[in-house]
């Protein structure tokens, strides 16, 4: 196959789409994973489900729509990576399918039973799809023993290996602040300030898993020559480190929406970072890198590419636009009675 | 059980538990959106109640929707790794668009309605609903045209050892997709026309909301009487464009084993695969078959047997699936058009009301019957006369999809017993008080 620059544009839109589902669905899945510890009673708890309320499904299109995006411009990419991490990727989707549920069922029935159970379905759902996310791009990150024939070999407990397994912790303590930042800036009362207080307490070891995740990453990846090769690349890590600092200024000084933003930009930054130093890859190989899977080696024909990027450019900023204006509308502060009644969960 | 058996199965029991909530998804949205137009123009409240309480419904019928949708995209990968690699280029992009154009929008916007009942102007309030049923509508469109080009592949060109894409535009208008989407869409509306009349049948009967559940019903029976008409109008369409692209397809579906010029259509038919004849053929209507297919009484129609064996689709299924989704195709035509007869007076028919209670599960098991014909008649192909569905298949152990199918039997029973409870639930509470 022809290099071309289109592969090139696409690995970009790929990352994009990566960025926003974890920066979006980053805050419903660390609210959810933070339920138990967030919220008392029962009017708390509807408060964290209807601070994500309005949002959650459509961020999750956001993974529905990296996924899809990875079959149509790196089709050999999407059959290798799904087939070869078949019960990592089952699990995720499980996940999925009981937090998508839990959310609509949960305030359907009176009965506590039933509610308490779906709120367990809720957070280890929320947890459970955080460390897989985690652990697969630690993986991804680090290389997985892909062949000549494109088989990925070693089961799913060969991801949990050292460096897979921070991963998932570095996943799980940058969702929760990013949860608890934005349950904070939408909860009012006695949450408001549970929220802040917990992601202050968070934000240290936030801090430290990520700061031990990059050091790790020189041992254990090649994540970092492009950024030798490349030196302006190194924005990226430092956006992600005036994340962190402005998250935590926010967060003392008691502004909600820009902490919950800092620790967006903390995403943005950590993402991108790895991201740009995996290019050209998007899955190295750990037995060689002729069998690495590359854009060049995976995408689809420039025709393809082409039609997508027009596609791409002319929905995504609509989309963005309506997006833009519902959270614009339907995140203000919630009250106690906002959260009673048909017209929430 | 090998990895091909055991993918196909999950496919199946995925796409077939999907498609219980898919055409309400399409139709509900629809019939709420009307409801809710009727209340921004006439200011009944009744229409108002009638929005809530049909999108509370749909609420609940959607969520499931959603998170089963999210198996199929995955599935593609993880079970059919080879058809991903073999065609990914063509079909890959279809999902993609589906997603950037359909998703986000039903996804944004049911929220918007969802939550927004109290924030926005009524008109602003109806224009949500109405986004979402054209987001579900269009995601529709798009992944019909997606099963359209496995079942008629078009627009591509054999390059680098796959399909690659080489017209859009021939994809986008491939006769076939269109066809199908026009098909399962109308199905959807039937469906929805349908469950709509149940639940309101069910509240006529016990003379609760009399005034309300009527203004639900005519709204409903006009709607399930046109698609049921024009179901019969685009299904024949849809089987003569298979007769033409598909004829292994259309062979099995009619049970046909010799090429016959003029060929017959019998009342009542029992294929007998083994010995590659029919049992038993009763009631011949001479050149209907012919006529059905091609327009012309004297047309020459493909026998299986002129086919080799490994590359017929399996006929009792094929055919079974067949003839009853055109029996209840027409079912529905007679029991719409009663129902539109009467939607004035309904709630005095008891007889048809009861009827159209009991009726509910029909259009369901009409729809998973043509998804049957579509995916079991186009086999061995995954796509037709381009590969077979044994070439397709992920280098996984039996072991990993055995596990898989379990889980998804056992996850999936569970959640639909319980979604089925609630929407039952919230059906028969009927609307909030006016």
């Amino acid at each position: 196959m022809e290099r071309n620059i289109f592969q090139v544009v696409w690995f970009v839109l790929w990352g994009v789409l990566w960025t926003g589902y974890f920066v979006l669905d980053g805050f419903d899945l660390g609210a959810g994973l933070l339920l138990p510890k967030l919220a008392g009673g029962e009017t708390h708890k509807r408060m964290v489900y209807n601070a994500i309320g309005p949002f959650w499904d459509a961020n999750e299109v956001w993974l529905i729509t990296a996924g899809g995006a990875t079959f149509a411009a790196f089709p050999r990419a999407y059959a290798i990576m799904f087939s070869g991490l078949y019960a990592a990727l089952l699990l995720l989707l499980f996940c999925l399918i009981f937090r998508g549920v839990a959310l609509e069922f949960r305030s359907r029935e009176e009965d506590p039973l039933w509610r308490k159970r779906w709120d367990t379905v809720f957070t280890l759902s929320s947890l459970l799809a955080t460390v897989l996310l985690g652990v697969a791009f630690a993986n991804i990150f680090k290389g997985l023993p892909v062949d000549g024939k494109g088989i990925i070999h070693g089961g799913i407990f060969s991801l949990l290996n050292p460096y897979g397994i921070l991963g998932g912790v570095l996943f799980v303590l940058m969702f929760a602040v990013h949860g608890a930042s934005w349950v904070y800036y939408r909860a009012t009362g006695e949450l408001e300030e549970r929220a802040r207080t917990l992601a202050l307490k968070l934000w240290p070891f936030e801090f430290a898993v990520s700061a031990l995740f990059l050091a790790a990453s020189i041992v254990f990846t090649n994540l970092w020559n492009n950024y030798f090769r490349h030196p302006v690349l190194f924005v990226f890590p430092l956006l992600a480190i005036a994340g962190f600092v402005l998250t935590f200024v926010f967060l003392r000084s008691r502004k909600a929406l820009a902490s919950w933003l800092s620790s967006a930009l903390t995403i943005i930054g950590a993402v991108a970072w790895g991201l740009a130093g995996l290019f050209p890859n998007l899955l190295p190989s750990s037995i060689s890198p002729a069998y690495s899977v590359t854009v060049y080696n995976s995408s689809s024909s420039p025709l393809t590419l082409k039609v997508m990027t027009a596609v791409a450019f002319i929905f995504v900023p609509i989309m963005l636009a309506y997006k833009f204006w519902v959270y614009k509308n339907f995140s203000g502060k919630l009250t106690e009675e906002d959260v009673y009644g048909e017209e929430v969960y | 059980m090998d990895v091909l058996m055991g993918s196909r199965l999950q496919f199946a029991v995925a796409a077939m538990f999907h498609f219980l909530f898919v055409p309400l998804t399409l139709g509900l949205s629809v019939l709420t959106a009307i409801y809710e137009t009727l209340y921004v123009k006439t200011g009944d409240e009744d229409y108002k109640r009638a929005a809530r309480f049909w999108g509370k419904l749909f609420l609940i019928n959607f969520a499931l929707g959603v998170v089963t949708g999210i198996t199929l995209e995955f599935q593609f990968g993880t079970n059919w790794r080879y058809y991903s690699e073999y065609v990914g280029d063509v079909f890959g992009s279809l999902l993609a668009i589906e997603a950037t154009l359909a998703f986000f929008l039903e996804s944004t916007f049911i929220a918007v309605w969802h939550f927004g009942w109290k924030r926005l102007s009524p008109r602003l309030h109806c224009l949500a609903i109405w986004l979402v049923a054209v987001g579900s509508n269009i995601s529709a469109l798009w992944i019909l045209l997606a099963n359209g080009w496995m079942q008629h592949p078009v627009g591509y060109v054999m390059r680098n050892g796959r399909a690659e894409l080489a017209s859009f535009w021939k994809v986008f208008t491939n006769p076939f997709g269109w066809l199908e989407f026009f098909h399962t869409v109308s199905a959807a509306y039937i469906l929805s026309g349908f469950f709509v009349m149940g639940v309101c049948a069910y509240h006529l009967l016990k003379r609760n909301e009399v005034d309300f559940f009527k203004k639900s019903f005519r709204v409903a029976a006009t709607f399930a009487l046109v698609f049921a008409l024009f179901e019969v109008f685009n299904g024949h369409l849809h089987g003569a464009e298979v007769a033409k692209t598909q004829p292994t397809k259309l062979a099995a579906m009619e049970s046909l084993w010799e090429t016959k010029k003029g060929a017959p259509m019998y009342l009542f038919i029992w294929p007998d695969p083994e010995h590659e004849r029919n049992a038993i053929e009763l009631g011949k209507i001479p050149g209907l078959l012919s006529f059905l297919a091609h327009h012309s009484f004297s047309a020459e129609v493909k026998g299986l047997k002129d086919f080799p064996r490994d590359e017929r689709p399996p006929v009792l299924l094929t055919f079974l699936s067949f003839r009853l989704m055109v029996g209840l195709g027409m079912l529905f035509v007679l029991l719409s058009l009663w129902a539109w007869i009467k939607r004035n007076r309904i709630e005095e028919s008891r007889l048809l009301l009861k009827l159209l209670l009991l009726s509910i599960p029909l259009p369901y098991i009409a729809c998973e019957l043509g998804w049957m014909v579509a995916e079991v008649g186009r086999q061995p192909w995954i796509v037709y006369g381009l590969m077979k569905t044994e070439q397709a298949v992920s280098p996984i152990s039996p072991f990993q999809v055995l596990v898989s199918l379990t889980a998804f039997i056992v996850v999936y029973t569970a959640l639909g017993i319980i979604d089925f409870y609630l929407l039952a639930k919230y059906a028969k509470r009927g609307p909030e008080r006016a």
